[in-house]
């Protein structure tokens, strides 16, 4: 098909799109005007009823835990399909073979320090997700990218045992098996699926919320160990093959 | 509600988020677009931060700064190869 012939094509289509865009911005309510009612709801009950001073985690783990476990299992089931798709214990140890350690001794030292930084961060925004703005999934990210650090600063080999899936596979079960329990203890229990389950302690502390903390730190431990595979994956993907061919031309 | 002090910083992140998202598509070279899409994405963790929603700011960061790039560098490196594969394939 000719230049002209698929332009002409393209026009009427992309005419009503561009017609139908400008009147969805144009309809939209104003910047800041946000009119639903749910968000004032949970302003105004989160912090009452569960004592957690984040409401987002509140929300997140409590009000609507089912929806969270939904996003939780969506990410494990895209980590099994990266796993499946580039696992490969070869090119693992080949990656090892062609990593050569930075040699720059300020760069790496300054490394050291962000990744001891970065785990300290980490494992504040995990435990303290529901108290202050974090929670399990933002700690989790971090926390793998802190040990993926470890990969820059230093080598292969200093980065491998933190990426042993022997390790790492059954512990991944753990936190998404992790939540699951929890829902099921508060059937057990005679209550609807996910129900909070513990007291709701003392606002602004580490007791505060019940259930929350547990489901969040399963989710932490889901998400950091899922983030751990995929940089792994990924990392030795790109690594392996393009040294290879290198070393090979 | 806006409060009104917040205005200029809002407009402020809201024009760098606009500077940026077309830098990272007029970047032609991936290696570099994953760099320039690196900083974009710390101009939207600015815009988060300043629109009052520090939770997704937090995990903005890491996503953005390392995750991101790292899965298009792979991917690059991967497809690059089957590329040359194919080309010297083609040769003889």
């Amino acid at each position: 098909m000719s230049r002209g012939a698929r332009i002409a094509i393209l026009m009427p289509g992309l005419a009503g799109l561009g017609s139908l865009f400008a009147w969805a911005i144009a309809g939209m309510p104003a910047f800041g005007d946000y009119r639903g009612p749910y968000g004032f709801v949970l302003n105004r009950v989160v912090v009452p009823l569960r004592h957690t001073t984040n409401v987002v985690m509140g929300t997140n783990f409590d009000v609507r835990a089912v929806d969270t476990m939904g996003e939780e299992f969506i990410l494990y089931a895209a980590i099994v399909g990266v796993t499946l798709l580039l696992r490969d214990d070869a090119r693992s140890q080949q990656a090892e073979r062609h990593t050569k350690r930075f040699p720059n001794d300020a760069v790496r030292l300054v490394g050291v320090v962000m990744i001891g930084g970065g785990l300290l961060v980490a494992l504040w925004l995990q435990a303290f997700g529901y108290i202050t703005p974090g929670g399990g999934f933002q700690g989790g990210v971090l926390f793998a990218g802190a040990i993926l650090l470890l990969y820059l600063v230093g080598n292969h080999r200093d980065y491998r045992p933190f990426r042993n899936e022997r390790v790492l596979d059954p512990v991944e079960g753990l936190g998404a098996g992790g939540y699951i329990v929890v829902g099921l203890a508060a059937l057990v229990s005679g209550a609807a699926f996910l129900t909070n389950l513990f007291g709701n302690g003392k606002t602004g502390t580490l007791l505060s919320g019940g259930s929350i903390a547990l489901l969040n730190w399963a989710s932490a431990i889901a998400v950091t160990v899922a983030m751990i595979i995929l940089f792994a994956e990924f990392l030795e993907t790109y690594t392996a093959p393009l040294e290879a061919e290198d070393a090979g031309s | 509600m806006i409060l009104a002090t917040l205005v200029p910083l809002q407009v402020v992140s809201f024009g760098l988020v606009a500077l940026g998202a077309p830098l990272v598509v007029l970047t032609r070279d991936p290696l570099r677009q994953s760099l320039v899409n690196g900083v974009y994405g710390v101009s939207l963790v600015c815009l988060f931060v300043v629109l009052a929603a520090p939770d997704p700011a937090l995990s903005m960061i890491v996503v953005s700064g390392i995750a991101y790039p790292l899965v298009i560098l792979a991917a690059i490196a991967r497809s690059r190869r089957h590329e040359r594969r194919r080309v010297q394939e083609d040769k003889p």
